[in-house]
């Protein structure tokens, strides 16, 4: 789905906490509807990154831009533009599947009708209409980690930004998980993943793997495993990830 | 913007609905809080025991033990033969006082114009027993302006008016203490609990990545605590006339527009908790310890602020609700106006705008 149009750019990103640099100096760019993988073991600096680019947090120095919007400026034009579902479980435990769509619809600006057709599209399209008034608290992970996902992407975003979206995911689900990512980028929507699985970053159209706070290594996933001649993203992830200093956080 | 705005608020009430127990313990704390403050916690020492020795058992004693005993401040529980017995019945455990009468008091009275008697009574607690000691002699008193109306010319009379609560009823003073303290609980514990618990939840970071401004959201989830604080308040109020029976003697308007006010303290010190830490039980144990004591020992509810070491009075004056406590008793109470309590009003407003200052100054909008 790669198309020429970029919509993030980041130029020599940084971003240190103290003498503690998380991030470091990170240039990349990603096209209009890709699906870009952000490779790295904890504390590699992939969450830090991505919350730059939210205007979650404001980098130390750099440039970056998404949707056109410049992260230092206008992350509130940013907010607009982007869909997020962080690492830890980011709908409402009690609220229902309902309401919490109608929430974030609402919190978007959606208009009410435009909230209630959606609704019952996703509901159809998770298979979820049974459980459409039950309180998320009582729905198995698989199902709430994909309802999050139909969530972040409910206002129709450009850009949506997933932060290891499929912790504790059975592979199965984790398998449906990916599907609806194609899905979605197959309609335009550009994908921004962070994972430490590796199986997941064979399905990225782009990887970009991390350590210690810089990028290692940055290309199409066939690209990388010939590139450091190994059959797998695991063995292009040990070679790079060894030369870690840092330990997880 | 305001369906923003609204979508927000309709989910915080959702939250507090779907919290049962938080909701009963909402709406039950001020109805048990009166009931036991009104009735179970009274300042009043009703039917205390009496011993009396009267040696002298003429009309005038007589006359008196039966007004002390028909009084609903004594139960007269023994009668008492010789000095010695005194301290046996106190040491019962019975009697909280002795009424001891002179040999020839009915003589002694109309006579000499002079008579004496002698009240002992048990101080290990020293409350009661200045209470009942000072109830007996209002009833001896009175016996004795009966006895000798206007005859004794240049007798200074004292006369005791209780103002503003003739009845010395405790719930005066319980009533604004109640109200201090449910609407500091509702809205600076469940404030900050709740915006914590999001942080804890991780949903703030998506509230952050998502258009809404933040002061949207602390205004959304201010606007259900308020709410519920005026059903409180309500509560209060009515349980108050028609339980304790206890008037509002001023302005209804002006003590409701007080309560708002502190109310809205209580958000801010809520909302500044909530900034300082990102754990829902530290912000549940400084809402409790940095919060409630001091609203319980420092408000002047529990114990007088006169009667304090003079750090304490002037750390008392930072406690938001020692004023609202002011406020209240003055215009609930004495039915005093604004002109009365502009002082205190402002001092409110100035501590909720440096609260609420500080308290949006360290929201932060980003994370870490």
């Amino acid at each position: 789905m790669q198309t020429d149009a970029t919509i993030i750019t980041a130029k020599e990103l940084t971003k240190t906490f103290g003498d503690f640099t998380a991030v470091d100096a990170i240039s990349f760019e990603v096209g209009k509807g890709e699906i870009f993988g952000f490779l790295g073991a904890n504390g590699a600096g992939k969450t830090t990154a991505m919350r730059m680019l939210c205007g979650l947090i404001l980098p130390t120095s750099g440039k970056a831009t998404v949707a056109g919007f410049d992260v230092f400026r206008q992350s509130e034009s940013i907010k607009q533009n982007i869909g997020y579902m962080s690492q830890k479980f980011s709908l409402y435990e009690d609220l229902t599947v309902k309401e919490n769509m109608r929430l974030f619809g609402g919190i978007y600006g959606m208009s009410t009708k435009a909230i209630r057709e959606k609704t019952t599209l996703i509901l159809d399209e998770l298979n979820l209409q049974k459980e459409q008034n039950t309180l998320v608290r009582s729905l198995p992970l698989g199902w709430k980690q994909k309802l999050a996902f139909s969530v972040a992407i409910f206002h129709n975003p450009p850009i949506v930004f997933l932060d290891e979206p499929t912790g504790g995911v059975d592979p199965v689900t984790r398998r449906e998980f990916w599907e609806m990512i194609y899905r979605s980028a197959h309609n335009g929507t550009t994908i921004f993943v962070t994972t430490h699985y590796m199986d997941e970053a064979e399905y990225c159209n782009r990887v970009c793997i991390m350590v210690d706070g810089k990028i290692e290594a940055l290309d199409t996933p066939s690209a990388l495993r010939q590139q450091f001649s190994t059959d797998s993203m695991e063995g292009v992830f040990l070679q790079l990830a060894r030369k870690a200093t840092r330990s997880g956080d | 913007m305001l369906q923003q705005f609204l979508a927000f608020v309709k989910k915080e009430m959702l939250h507090i609905l779907r919290d049962t127990r938080t909701l009963f313990i909402l709406f039950g704390m001020p109805i048990a809080q009166i009931t036991l403050f009104g009735f179970a916690l009274s300042n009043e020492v009703k039917n205390s025991g009496v011993a009396i020795l009267d040696p002298a058992r003429d009309d005038d004693s007589r006359a008196l033990i039966d007004r002390i005993d028909a009084s609903k401040y004594f139960d007269v529980v023994s009668y008492l033969h010789t000095p010695q017995e005194i301290d046996r019945a106190f040491k019962s455990g019975k009697v909280k006082m002795a009424l001891i009468f002179p040999q020839r008091f009915s003589n002694d009275l109309h006579h000499t114009n002079k008579a004496t008697v002698q009240m002992i009574a048990d101080a290990s607690d020293p409350n009661v027993a200045t209470t009942i000691t000072q109830y007996a002699s209002v009833i001896i008193n009175d016996y004795q302006k009966e006895l000798s109306p206007a005859q004794i010319p240049y007798r200074i009379k004292s006369e005791v008016r209780m103002l503003y609560n003739p009845q010395l009823k405790s719930a005066f003073n319980f009533v604004p203490g109640v109200m201090a303290m449910v609407l500091l609980l509702v809205c600076t514990m469940m404030t900050s609990i709740s915006i914590v618990r999001e942080k804890e939840n991780g949903t703030m970071e998506v509230l952050l990545a998502s258009p809404l401004p933040p002061i949207l959201v602390i205004i959304a989830k201010a606007v259900p605590y308020l709410l519920l604080s005026m059903v409180n308040v309500a509560t209060i109020l009515l349980l108050s006339v028609y339980v304790l029976e206890l008037p509002i003697a001023g302005s209804l308007a002006l003590l409701v527009g007080e309560s708002i006010l502190f109310t809205i303290t209580a958000l801010s010190l809520g909302l500044l908790i909530s900034t300082i830490t990102n754990s829902q039980q530290i912000a549940m144990m400084i809402s409790l310890v940095g919060m409630f004591l001091p609203t319980l020992m420092l408000s002047g509810f529990m114990f007088p602020i006169e009667n304090m070491p003079i750090p304490l009075q002037v750390m008392s004056n930072i406690v938001p609700a020692k004023w609202f406590y002011l406020i209240v008793k003055d215009v609930m109470i004495k039915g005093l106006g604004i002109s009365a309590i502009w002082k205190e009003t402002l001092i409110l407003v100035g501590m909720t705008l440096f609260l609420l200052t500080i308290a949006l100054k360290k929201f932060k909008i980003r994370l870490s």
